[in-house]
């Protein structure tokens, strides 16, 4: 096996330190000299027609700057999909949720701009509100866009192989359908920006995004501005999960505030206002049909899914195809059928949050093989390897399997379970539960259509050789992608891990689609690689020049340059770097000829050194309308043990234990990817016991509060059993490939299997509150 | 918008005493972040629910979105930035670059305060004492393993201390 000096290793983050101390700056910590602060108005009204807007109070207010709606702001229109441009800067013509934005202002002050933002008044016509979205699928209700009578934002129908004749096949076939609610990402940090538009035209916005160059492009549009006047770039992100991958109202609008005021502009969510522009997980209604042979071998599956849009498309239409698309693995499955429908309603848009469109097909599914595991007689555990997909193999929607450890994943977790002493023998109120579930590893299309590179990098040395500059548009969330960067280019290059340093999240430092779809470790890294090592060959090839030694005698390690066979006298070259930098206190020692002195001398060759990456996924296949979402150069994959204890009296359930494997193809940081699985769990954990936004009939969110939208505390979570699988994936930098979203995938159904285990309960319907466990099993005693 | 009048108070923060006014209604964490310029302090949920915006006031760990600036006049306020003391990291916070208790690091300064304050009083905490004392910081991204176990790593260094 290949040694590696950095990647593999367990490094501290890069950030750590900063994060530690408070010296870490996130977008809110910022200000800017003669900045103005800005806020919104927003609808009170779930659905109502705007029939005047008077901002003359709030204008005349003293301190504040401007005010700007929909006339000022203008009516292009944005989205995440191109397809489905539906969002304007402000609304004009109608509200369609509560919380859509109306107008903003900009003042000297947070507390004069909220002021102003009371005297705005806007008279409403009220609208018919619809909040279900089998309700606002009905022949004649009222279209929340006029574009869409029927309320439908998206439908797909998919079939792979043929679902009806194949269930003729069939031993046996079941049917069962499956719900859960809307959930908020509930990242730590609540989004801000501050927009500085100068006297020469640039735009520079700093923002809390996952996806710098979307947001640029946005704003760009929006805005008619050339996009390379548009800078947009992050500080540390508190988090994201999904919601931050698009650009959003405060990014607009600070940007034309700040355009028309000529000072910079700082606007912030509330945490109401987080979970009012929410863009997170949809509520999805699943029915499945599965068929079977008598041996458990998989035939056929018909998924029928129904999904709660809200107001706006934003990430809809993808979320639409990964509802469908992400059952086609792991198992081996030639038939299957979809029919996918996105509705609007009049409630805050959803979106994206991590195991995008698949996390509640995947629970939903991977309950239902339990239930035929069981009528079948076999373990689960056993019925699902014997399903398996291997390396190589390909989906009956083209996904193809280039690396596969779901096999090893699965019997790490069966062996480090103890799964084959306790299922089946544990008392009443304890239970144990198994899943497995994949994701992909990078969207293999950008979210609109284009040839552009999905990555660039580009790495450039100090003129002393010293220290070398990772430049990268890759957003660093708190997932840990500058570590893993650092780490590749320090691999690529030979160099120390400390002396990369890395420059991320910026538009001006190249193309970078951000941190969505699990893609950074892959494709960001891919440009990395490749951009360390142009930097490590051109550094050779002066060396070479110089030397008269080829290249391939030559390699870089841990900053020394290795010469393979005869060492030259570079005596000279030393003492010339060590005049030169006379008085520094770092000089070159040692019997090796350091790559800080040979960097000097390619600097000396070339004036700048600079290294170049850049990456797109090749051919991925799939030729049938939706196939590019799903599509991914690699997947990764996960199988989970839970074990739970469920109060009998009161259907409180307890996490006892998890014991989780995932594949990551190759582990650039072991200990980064253990904190990415216990973090998907965590979620996954929230998602399946309490996590849930409810609305009232005027269609208010009533607990948009981090108090009363309860997300997993210590006290929630078990410790966790992190197995790393490594299957080598070919199309991975060094094997590797995603873990950030797969991880995720097992969990919610691992803890329904283990519930039922435990009660003879099958639940449905997220979140398993205590209530409904306890309503569940009494009807159950009544039987 | 009528001004409310201010009060000039003298706060203590990382044993410095700062002159300041304060509105009877503006928080102590209003005054940390926009007049001090102590921006480790973090503002998540604005309602004590998250325990980001952790800081110890005696060492007691407060959530300073709830506290009112007036009402902490005299008393000795740690922030973040006062942990660490000439450059060099204290214990909890080393603990928890080396266990990568820290992902986004939006919720890292509370938790590392919080976890400061248990120790103190309890160099020695068990697992399940370590879990109640950071049930009121919320963290989104790390699942909590490595920060029990960064903790855990000072509790068994106080047990053998002990």
């Amino acid at each position: 096996m290949k040694e590696f000096a950095i990647i593999n290793t367990r490094l501290p983050k890069v950030d750590a330190w900063a994060k530690a101390t408070g010296d870490a700056r996130y977008t809110d910590d910022l200000s800017m000299p003669n900045m103005l602060y800005g806020a919104l108005l927003q609808s009170p009204l779930a659905h109502a027609r705007i029939k005047s807007i008077d901002i003359s109070r709030a204008k005349r207010l003293p301190g504040v700057k401007d005010v700007i709606t929909a006339k000022e702001a203008g009516l292009i229109k944005y989205g995440v999909s191109p397809a489905r441009y539906d969002e304007t800067v402000f609304c004009d013509q109608k509200v369609r949720y509560i919380g859509d934005e109306i107008a903003a202002v900009a003042a000297i002050d947070l507390e004069t701009a909220l002021e102003a933002v009371s005297l705005i008044e806007v008279e409403y016509e009220e609208l018919p509100i619809l909040l279900d979205p089998f309700e606002a699928m009905k022949e004649g209700v009222i279209a929340i866009h006029d574009e869409f009578p029927n309320n439908i934002c998206a439908e797909v129908h998919q079939e792979f192989g043929n679902v009806e004749e194949a269930f003729k096949e069939c031993d046996y076939i079941r049917t069962d359908k499956f719900v859960n609610k809307k959930q908020d990402g509930a990242f730590i940090e609540p989004q801000s920006c501050i927009a500085f538009y100068d006297l020469n035209g640039n735009l520079t916005l700093t923002t809390s995004t996952q996806t710098v160059h979307y947001v640029q492009r946005t704003v760009a549009m929006v805005l008619g501005l050339p996009v390379g006047k548009v800078r947009v770039t992050k500080p540390c992100v508190g988090g994201g999960f999904g919601p931050k991958a698009s650009a959003n109202t405060i990014e607009l609008a600070s940007s034309i505030l700040s355009m028309r005021t000529g000072r910079p502009v700082k606007m912030t969510f509330t945490r109401e206002q987080v979970f009012q522009h929410s863009r997170a997980r949809h509520q999805f209604w699943h029915e499945l049909t599965t068929g079977v042979k008598k041996d458990g071998s998989l035939i056929a599956l018909k998924n029928t899914c129904h999904m709660d849009g809200g107001a706006y498309s934003s990430f809809g239409i993808a979320t639409v195809y990964y509802g469908g698309s992400l059952l086609g693995a792991p198992y081996k499955l030639p038939n299957m059928k979809y029919d996918g429908y996105r509705m609007y309603t009049n409630k805050p848009a959803n979106g994206a949050q991590r195991g995008h469109g698949g996390v509640v097909a995947r629970a939903a599914w991977e309950q239902q093989l339990d239930v035929i595991a069981e009528e079948l007689g076999m373990d689960p555990l056993e019925m699902r390897l014997k399903n398996m997909m291997k390396r190589g193999d390909t989906t009956c929607n083209d996904f193809n399997m280039s690396s596969f450890g779901m096999e090893e994943c699965l019997e790490a977790i069966r062996d480090g379970s103890g799964w084959k002493k306790k299922k089946g023998k544990l008392p009443k109120g304890k239970g144990i539960g198994v899943a497995c579930g994949f994701f992909v590893s990078g969207a293999g299309f950008p979210i609109y259509r284009s040839e552009t590179f999905h990555s660039t990098a580009m790495i450039k040395l100090s003129e002393d050789g010293g220290t070398i500059n990772l430049y990268t548009a890759a957003a660093d969330i708190g997932q840990g992608s500058d570590t893993i960067l650092t780490m590749m280019a320090a691999e690529a290059i030979g160099v120390r891990y400390e002396d990369v340093r890395v420059l991320s999240g910026d538009t001006d430092f190249g193309v970078d689609l951000g941190a969505y779809s699990s893609r950074q470790t892959l494709m960001s890294g891919h440009a990395v690689k490749q951009a360390g090592e142009d930097v490590r060959d051109q550094v050779l090839e002066v060396l070479s020049r110089n030397f008269k030694i080829p290249v391939e005698d030559m390699d870089i390690k841990k900053g020394l340059i290795i010469f393979k066979k005869k060492k030259p006298d570079f005596s000279v070259l030393r003492s010339t770097y060590i005049k030169e930098h006379r008085g520094w206190v770092d000089p070159p020692v040692g019997d090796e000829l350091t790559f800080k002195e040979a960097a000097r001398v390619a600097y000396f060759e070339k004036g700048v050194v600079v290294g170049r990456g850049s990456y797109k996924p090749g051919d991925l296949g799939g030729k049938y309308k939706g196939a590019a979402v799903g599509t991914s150069p690699a997947y990764g994959c996960s199988a989970q043990v839970v074990e739970v204890t469920v109060d009998m009296e009161t259907g409180k359930v307890t996490i006892d234990d998890m014991t989780d494997a995932h594949d990551c193809g190759f582990a650039i940081n072991p200990t980064n990817i253990e904190g990415q699985m216990q973090g998907s769990l965590s979620m996954g954990v929230g998602e399946a016991l309490f996590e849930e936004i409810k609305f009232d009939d005027k269609g208010r969110v009533v607990n948009p509060t981090l108090g009363e939208y309860r997300i997993p505390t210590a006290l929630d979570m078990p410790n966790v059993n992190t197995i790393i699988i490594e299957s080598n994936e070919p199309n991975g930098p060094w094997g590797a490939k995603e873990v950030g979203e797969g991880a995720i995938m097992p969990t919610i159904p691992a803890i329904l299997n283990a519930i039922y285990d435990a009660t003879g309960v099958r639940v449905r319907e997220l979140p398993v509150t205590s209530e409904r466990l306890f309503t569940l099993m009494k009807e159950q005693e009544k039987k | 918008m009528k001004k409310i009048k201010g009060y000039s108070i003298t706060l203590t923060v990382n044993n410095e005493n700062y002159d300041l006014t304060a509105e009877p209604n503006r928080t102590l964490l209003e005054v940390l972040r926009d007049d001090l310029h102590l921006t480790g302090t973090k503002e998540s949920c604005g309602e004590g629910a998250c325990g980001s915006c952790t800081v110890l006031v005696d060492d007691q760990p407060v959530r300073s979105c709830l506290t009112l600036a007036v009402a902490v006049e005299g008393r000795h306020i740690t922030t973040i930035e006062g942990l660490s003391q000439g450059g060099a990291l204290h214990p909890v916070q080393d603990a928890f670059v080396a266990h990568h208790a820290i992902q986004c690091g939006f919720c890292s300064p509370g938790m590392i305060l919080t976890a400061y304050a248990l120790l103190k009083e309890n160099p020695s905490p068990t697992e399940e004492e370590i879990r109640r004392a950071i049930s009121g910081n919320v963290c989104r991204c790390t699942g909590y393993a490595k920060i029990v176990e960064a903790i855990k790593s000072l509790a068994d260094q106080g047990r053998q201390e002990r």
